[in-house]
């Protein structure tokens, strides 16, 4: 059996990985332990967010499938951060689980170039210090270019509640450590990771009157580009509120030490955005309660995702724990919580083509690379997918730069600073996040997910249309001029603007915080699409803002263009401190703008090598 | 992140104050577009390189400076790129008009050792000079950063990492409101948080800023100028003030029309002499000095002293001259008071009038003391007063008060949160080039060690 790339691991990650690859016209394998946990969501049961959010669309927008699987399978969606700003809106979505899986397993069944297989992957195959397929556990091996691993928290996995250390997976599937132990040995650095989830409960147990409801968007809102004003919700189901009380912070200080995390059975590191209930009330023991949220799962099960209490606890204290809360004093366990430890790579020895430097034409994506989130591993599972297809077809690789899309952002920190503790995206880790907005991920990427060939012509056409639409709606603002008659002053007055003294153009007009885009109604006809109207009026009103962004942008590209070829040996150039050769070597950047962003990197540094490169002809 | 190789950069490259003229210095592809854009006189991205031309430097239509300024074409310059230098009068007032008005133009403030950078950086230096060049540059980096940091002293660096301190925690919560929108219990940071934060840091800043300027200009010196009709007694006023202290430091060729003498020291106070050869030459000629070339003079000093021969009476001319002294750092002087006077103090519309005559102490102590008393603020004692020690933590401390104007500007205007917290990203960024102690990652590891959030 031959394929031309094989995607070890049916997560968000594989699943994006695979679907690019087999799309972009590649003999695709998908090797899974178990087909049933094909895109699983063994956590929160909702897609999005600020900042991963903006992923999924831009993920849409490059061809990917995680906007439309969500818009299949979603069981409330939210605009969130709608009065903070155009910069940072982004949708979230609670998910039917199970739906979810299905769909995503349907698409994958139907797409052509891709077989599935359920087995492990114990070995890679090499030939020198490339790889040419894999080792089954059974003793099989499969051929292929390429390998994809999007082997998620499944490499080398032990389950902890309390002292109780399983080895296994999320779901209490069997593991196996050997694909684990032969990374290692090729001379991948091996770190351990740590991550935990809440306990499951039964809805039926639960006293819900008690709980505060959380609604979700009155308006139809989806993930897609191409579902945009086509998608009505059939469910917006409620999420519920609930807080912690003293009682239940005295359960957790008496029983501390016997939680996995404070007894010292954990070995991994654990992400510090996502602390468990017992590390809140440790580190912010002057707070007299923490918010947690009861959130559905599945319309195929009765049970609600107590978000917010992620623990290591015993089992028979989970039950006190529960017990304590509001509303709950007779909830069900359906799942306990728990603590997961797992193995990653060092993310710094993968290229920004997700590539990794130890061995050629093996690509990893998602929390083998050291992040957290369905959202970021999907997104770097379709890199991967895009980048393995356009190096076996021998065409320059796809690298998103920090301006482009938070994909762009997500990849770069990886391979530039590396991670501590699991990476979540958050809006902060973009420096133009002003350029990189939910309204206007088609406008950023759609172009390059046609050339690679993932969006097709219909979701082109309709992508060109919108893009006539903005431009001629622009110019329309720009070419139309009101002039200080009565009439035109009133109606000034009347939507609380002050009136003019001369002739000003609707798009200056615009620019007037307190004027927005639909009372100009009253001078020109608009297209009924929100998404078109969003994007003319946000790019108008904070144009000021916007080239800000762009002028810092500009500054980057200028150093991000100059390439530098792989074959640097930074020993080798003198006057580079040491630290900064070390950590240049290590890294291997492919351009002086991401050498300029290693942490220990002295723009002394950049200077000397800049020179360098420039004696070499290098640019 | 700073680009060194596509921008235009601006320095100082003498030391302020103390020369008889101070180079302002630009390198880069826009180095002439911007000097051109604020200069009267010929088209500078006509002229042949390594030329030179005169003219003015021209701000909202009026003139900031006479100068001289050469043009020096990439790449036969130190740096390889386009470098034109400005030469102007010594002043700080005008080199930091100058400076500033470059910046807003465009000119990025240089880094230290950063001309020298981009000549090794364009290739100018060879390679085999790499180590030492770079010795100097890191040298200089580290003494900057040094500086930076030990240059800020006592209160104002405890107030800047304050406001700085203040800021970070202030956006590390805009971020979490950002990150975490479902957290109801975690303060949101309204626009009237802001609003009260930015308007009490807004006019501290702005008096820092206007203090440490006053501050540098006593530093460097008063441009100083004694006028006065001939026989007044000026020079012997002069050789008095000199005997007294024998404090000339310097004695410095000038260039064509401007002419710093001597740097004389009282109380403390630099006094940067100008003209003092007009003084000298023309005691015993019939008056050479004119009505308009007083006028020039007293439109270049900071203080200016008049003196007067108070046994003659006031002429037209002498007139002329006090009505343009109205909004000057003015001292009257009512020289030979030994003599039957004609003039009173009270003949004069000025607060300084000091009477004196060069043979005895009195007069001369009293026209010291109104100098001390003009410039000496007890106030401004560095330890314990908010005051920059240099040229380039005052630019800085500019782009701070600019984006915390912005910031209030936006949020006037109830722009959302998320654009007013790009100005005060700005505004806290260069207070961290401030203070040299900021890091990657600084913001979230404030976010994350003072919000409590998480699944």
């Amino acid at each position: 059996m031959e394929y031309e790339i094989i995607v070890v691991g049916g997560g968000h990650a594989g699943c994006e990985a695979a679907l690019a690859s087999a799309r972009m016209g590649h003999k695709t394998l998908l090797v899974t332990s178990n087909v049933k946990n094909i895109a699983d969501m063994p956590c929160n049961p909702s897609i999005g967010g600020p900042a991963k959010g903006i992923v999924v669309r831009e993920i849409d927008a490059l061809g990917g499938e995680m906007a439309k699987n969500t818009d299949k399978s979603s069981l409330q969606m939210k605009m969130l951060n709608i009065k903070k700003g155009p910069a940072v809106q982004a949708m979230r979505a609670q998910v039917d689980k199970e739906l979810y899986k299905k769909e995503m397993l349907k698409t994958l069944k139907s797409t052509t170039n891709l077989d599935i297989l359920e087995s492990f992957v114990d070995d890679l195959l090499l030939e020198d210090k490339k790889v040419v397929g894999v080792l089954l556990e059974n003793g099989n091996t499969i051929l292929s270019k390429a390998v994809i691993l999007t082997t998620g928290t499944y490499l080398k996995s032990v389950i902890l509640t309390g002292s109780n250390k399983t080895t296994a997976g999320p779901h209490g599937e069997k593991t196996r450590p050997n694909l684990s132990e032969n990374l290692k040995k090729y001379g991948f650095t091996i770190k351990r990771l740590k991550t935990g989830t809440p306990p499951r409960l039964e809805k039926a147990s639960i006293d819900l009157t008690k709980l505060q409801q959380e609604p979700g968007s009155q308006e139809d809102i989806a993930f897609s580009y191409d579902n945009n004003g086509a998608l009505a919700y059939k469910y917006q189901l409620p999420c519920y509120l609930i807080y912690t009380n003293q009682h239940t912070h005295d359960i957790i200080k008496k029983h501390l030490n016997e939680s996995s995390m404070y007894g010292g059975y954990v070995e991994g590191v654990g992400p510090r955005y996502c602390p468990s209930i017992e590390d809140k009330v440790v580190r912010f023991s002057d707070k007299e309660r923490h918010q947690l949220f009861l959130e559905p799962e599945s319309l195929a099960y009765d049970d609600l995702y107590l978000q917010g209490f992620s623990t290591s606890m015993p089992h028979y204290v989970q039950e006190e724990m529960v017990h304590s809360l509001e509303g709950l004093e007779t909830a069900r366990i359906l799942k306990y919580a728990y603590a997961i430890e797992y193995d990653a790579i060092d993310s710094k020895q993968i290229l920004p083509t997700l590539e990794t430097k130890v061995l050629t034409n093996l690509y990893t994506a998602g929390q083998i690379n050291g992040t957290s989130g369905y959202e970021e591993a999907a997104g770097q599972g379709l890199m991967a997918g895009i980048n393995a297809s356009l190096k076996l077809e021998n065409k320059p690789p796809l690298i998103l730069k920090r301006n482009e899309a938070y994909i762009g952002v997500l990849i770069d920190d990886l391979v530039t600073k590396g991670v501590k503790d699991p990476y979540r995206l958050l809006t902060s880790r973009a420096e133009y996040r002003l350029l990189l907005r939910n309204d206007n991920a088609d406008l950023r990427l759609s172009e390059y997910g046609r050339k690679i060939g993932l969006i097709s012509d219909d979701s082109y056409k309709k992508f060109e249309d919108k893009k006539k639409m903005i431009d001629d709606i622009t110019k329309d603002l720009q070419n139309t001029k009101i002039t200080p008659t009565e009439e035109v002053n009133n109606f000034l007055t009347s939507i609380h603007t002050t009136i003019i003294k001369d002739g000003i153009t609707l798009y200056d007009l615009l620019k007037r915080p307190e004027v927005k885009l639909k009372s100009l109604v009253q001078f020109l006809s608009f297209p009924d699409n929100k998404e078109v109207l969003d994007e003319v009026e946000i790019s108008i009103k904070y144009e000021g803002y916007i080239n800000k962004e762009l002028k810092e942008a500009k500054k980057m590209l200028a150093l991000e263009s100059k390439q530098i070829p792989s074959d640097i040996n930074y020993y080798d150039i003198p006057n580079i401190a040491s630290e900064a050769k070390q950590k240049l070597q290590e890294i291997k950047p492919l351009t002086l703008g991401q050498a300029s962003r290693i942490s220990g990197v002295n723009p002394a540094d950049i200077a000397v090598l800049s020179v360098y490169l420039k004696k070499r002809g290098a640019f | 992140m700073k680009s060194f190789v596509e921008d235009t950069i601006v320095g100082i490259s003498t030391k302020l104050g103390t020369s008889a003229i101070s180079i302002i210095r630009l390198s880069g592809p826009k180095a002439i577009e911007y000097v051109n854009s604020c200069f009267k006189g010929k088209n500078l991205e006509e002229v042949p390189s390594h030329t030179i031309h005169y003219g003015y430097i021209m701000k909202d239509g009026n003139v900031l400076d006479e100068v001289l300024v050469t043009v020096m074409r990439a790449p036969k310059s130190f740096t390889t790129e386009d470098v034109v230098e400005v030469n102007c009068h010594g002043g700080i007032y005008v080199t930091l008009k100058i400076y500033e008005l470059l910046q807003n133009l465009g000119a990025r403030i240089a880094e230290p050792g950063e001309f020298t950078k981009r000549a090794f950086l364009n290739g100018r230096i060879d390679l085999t000079q790499a180590e030492s060049v770079m010795d100097v540059i890191n040298s200089k980096n580290d003494q900057q950063r040094k500086v930076s940091i030990s240059g800020l002293k006592g209160n104002l660096k405890q107030y800047i990492e304050d406001l700085r301190h203040n800021l970070q925690f202030l956006l590390a919560n805009i971020e979490v409101n950002i990150d975490y929108p479902e957290y109801h219990d975690i303060e949101e940071i309204t626009e009237e948080k802001l609003l009260e934060t930015v308007k009490e840091y807004i006019p501290k800043m702005r008096n820092i800023i206007h203090l440490s300027q006053e501050n540098l200009n006593l530093k460097n010196g008063i441009k100083t100028v004694i006028i006065g009709r001939p026989n007044v007694g000026k020079s012997s006023l002069l050789n008095a003030l000199l005997q007294e202290d024998k404090a000339i430091v310097t004695a410095i060729e000038g260039t064509t029309r401007d002419i710093v003498e001597g740097e004389i020291n009282i109380a403390g106070i630099d006094l940067n002499l100008i003209d003092t050869a007009g003084i000298r030459d023309t005691e015993d000629e019939i008056e050479k000095i004119g009505v308009e070339k007083s006028i020039e003079l007293i439109d270049q000093a900071e203080l200016v002293i008049a003196v007067f021969d108070s046994s003659q009476s006031l002429t037209d001319n002498d007139k002329e001259i006090l009505d343009r002294l109205k909004n000057k750092d003015v001292i009257i002087v009512l020289n030979k008071n030994d003599l039957e006077s004609v003039l009173k103090k009270s003949d004069f519309n000025f607060r300084n009038v000091v009477s004196c005559n060069t043979t005895t102490i009195e007069g001369l102590n009293e026209l010291k003391d109104k100098i001390k008393s003009m410039y000496y603020n007890a106030e401004l004692d560095e330890e314990n007063t908010l005051l920059f020690s240099n040229v380039r933590q005052i630019s800085l401390a500019k782009e701070v008060l600019q984006s915390l104007e912005s910031a209030k500007h936006g949020l006037d205007v109830a722009l959302p949160i998320d654009l007013v917290s790009i100005d005060l990203q700005n505004a806290y960024e260069a207070l961290g080039q401030i203070t040299g102690e900021s890091y990657d990652d600084e913001l979230l590891d404030t976010l994350f060690a003072n919000f409590c959030v998480g699944k």
